[in-house]
């Protein structure tokens, strides 16, 4: 557990400090606001998706919020892209399974993939609803063609 | 070593919790403004009460009851002692602080209040002495006043005497901000709204378990505290309400215990302080708590402030020295309470790692998000010391803050 600690600090650093994706999409189709009212992480989540295709094309996000939430929202952004709108849901299961499985079960880190990034925040369950934020935003704005804004207390 | 380490270990014996490890490091509890720990001796009053006399009160006619009931009217009595009131009918058991000004706001407020009067607090008050203004007032048609603050987070005075206009029929302040540490002014403020003929609440939740509190000196017309912040159980609190006030109060809550008699065509309400305990209490919290606030008053005010503003100083300084670390808050007259902010490093993140080496703080924006959009900042991460606390733990806390700081550069 060690080493997933350390590879949970560099990565998450790394994202925090060098956010991909960050900022406005002006031409998306899909969007949402996220907020985390016992913290104030604000995010905001922009898709835009293929319609022939069905794939989503660009992902952008902006906000503000502690390392976790916005490293979490970064690998995501860099995980989407590519992938159908089937696929992205898929993704965001198996990323709730990671953060809120129990802490002593060994992850399966091979075919976890990127995602075995975020075994490190089981470890501290006050986090795991910063690094759901965009997650669940992301879900908000897929399953909604117009602007929705997600609490993380709703959920 | 000093006198003062002396007795400071000895206090430490007191407290069981203060020994363990935190990921094998020791724990360094600095979250003392969101909760106290227990001394042993509280801790035994409740499992006393629970091993050898537990009953009801108050209505049974055998020996546990009568004990539990001595117990229970024993703890009013101290609590009376302890903030001066004039009578023990005036120290009313509730949840906690919440729950008192919300008695308040319903039971002495509401009924006075008409469209376009006016409830003044002042802008660092805790959430739970906001929203029970805010749904009076709605309910109403009353408005609600905040009298401002300065950089430093003080009261601006000036501007509290000018919202002090005849529209206001009541004025509810904190004692001690929770997020900030600022102390204030409550006997200008009780003074000033008094020559006014306006009735004044104090939330001394966190004041408490800092300054010696004489209700009578002040002349404040109520004041809420809770135990849980004065080294008591949670679940139990205090209202101080002054007799002539409580005395032409509705009741709060119906239920039993609160009443003479009843019948479906009348009831009779109990006297004081019956009439606004409704209900089984929390008869384990009130022991408990009268037995912390006889441990505190062992431990003494003279040692306590004296201590505490050692440590406030001695946090200022160390923490000054820290490179990217602003501290937000800071009156002349603080409580033993240090928030601050960190260049480019999130306050949870700085909370989570904080943790790691054993110390314990709060982030996120303390139950006051006014203050948070005051200051410009999302949330702080809040140091907050008792009388058990050391310089040491502070040097420890110093030290984990530069490992934060090296780690997101």
């Amino acid at each position: 557990m060690e080493e997933l600690k350390e590879l949970y600090q560099q990565v998450i650093l790394d994202h925090n400090k060098n956010p991909r994706n960050f900022g406005e999409l002006p031409t998306c189709n899909r969007h949402a606001e996220g907020h985390n009212p016992l913290c104030g992480d604000q995010i905001e989540v922009f898709i835009l998706v293929d319609e022939d295709t069905g794939k989503i094309e660009d992902v952008r996000f902006k906000g503000a919020g502690c390392a976790i939430s916005k490293a979490s929202a970064s690998i995501m952004t860099t995980l989407l892209k590519g992938k159908t709108i089937e696929e992205a849901k898929e993704l965001f299961e198996q990323f709730h399974k990671v953060v809120t499985s129990d802490p002593s079960s060994n992850p399966d880190i091979i075919n976890l993939g990127k995602l075995a990034v975020f075994c490190g925040v089981r470890e501290f369950p006050a986090r795991v609803k910063c690094a759901s934020l965009a997650w669940h935003t992301m879900l908000n704005a897929l399953d909604n063609h117009t602007t929705t804004k997600v609490s993380t207390e709703q959920l | 070593m000093s006198n003062i380490d002396e007795r400071l270990l000895e206090i430490r014996q007191d407290f069981p919790v203060l020994n363990r490890l935190v990921y094998g490091k020791p724990l360094v509890y600095l979250d003392n403004a969101a909760t106290t720990q227990k001394p042993k001796c509280v801790i035994s009053a409740i499992s006393d009460y629970y091993l050898n006399y537990n009953s009801n009160i108050h209505r049974g006619v055998h020996r546990l009851s009568q004990e539990a009931t001595d117990e229970y009217e024993k703890s009013r009595k101290i609590i009376k002692e302890f903030i001066n009131a004039k009578n023990a009918s005036e120290i009313i058991f509730t949840r906690g602080t919440t729950e008192g000004i919300n008695l308040v706001a319903n039971s002495f407020v509401r009924p006075r209040l008409n469209e376009g009067d006016e409830v003044l607090i002042t802008y660092i008050e805790h959430h739970s002495n906001i929203v029970p203004w805010q749904i009076v007032c709605e309910e109403t048609g009353a408005k609600l006043k905040v009298a401002p603050i300065n950089d430093a987070g003080e009261l601006v005075f000036e501007e509290f005497e000018k919202l002090l206009t005849e529209k206001v029929k009541f004025v509810s302040v904190v004692y001690v901000s929770n997020s900030l540490g600022t102390i204030n002014p409550i006997e200008e403020i009780i003074k000033k709204a008094h020559s006014k003929g306006i009735p004044v609440l104090i939330d001394a939740a966190q004041a408490i378990q800092h300054i010696k509190i004489d209700v009578r000196a002040l002349g404040c017309d109520f004041l809420a505290f809770s135990g849980h912040k004065i080294y008591g159980p949670t679940g139990i609190g205090v209202l101080y309400g002054k007799e002539e006030h409580l005395e032409k109060m509705r009741p709060y809550q119906g239920g039993g215990d609160m009443i003479k008699s009843v019948s479906f065509e009348r009831t009779i309400y109990n006297d004081l302080p019956y009439k606004f305990e409704a209900g089984t209490p929390n008869i384990e919290g009130a022991i408990g708590l009268g037995k912390a606030i006889e441990y505190v008053d062992q431990i003494g005010f003279d040692f306590i402030v004296e201590h505490e503003s050692q440590l406030l100083k001695y946090a200022h300084e160390k923490l000054s020295e820290i490179d990217g670390l602003k501290i937000i808050g800071t009156a002349s007259r603080k409580a033993s309470v240090v928030s601050f902010v960190l260049d480019n490093v999130h306050p949870h993140d700085v909370g989570t790692m904080l943790d790691v080496d054993g110390v314990a703080v709060r982030t996120g924006h303390h139950c006051t998000e006014p203050i948070m959009r005051r200051f410009g900042v999302p949330a702080t991460t809040r140091a907050s010391f008792a009388f058990y606390n050391t310089r040491q733990e502070i040097d420890i806390l110093a030290q984990s803050i530069q490992k934060v700081i090296k780690m997101f550069s």
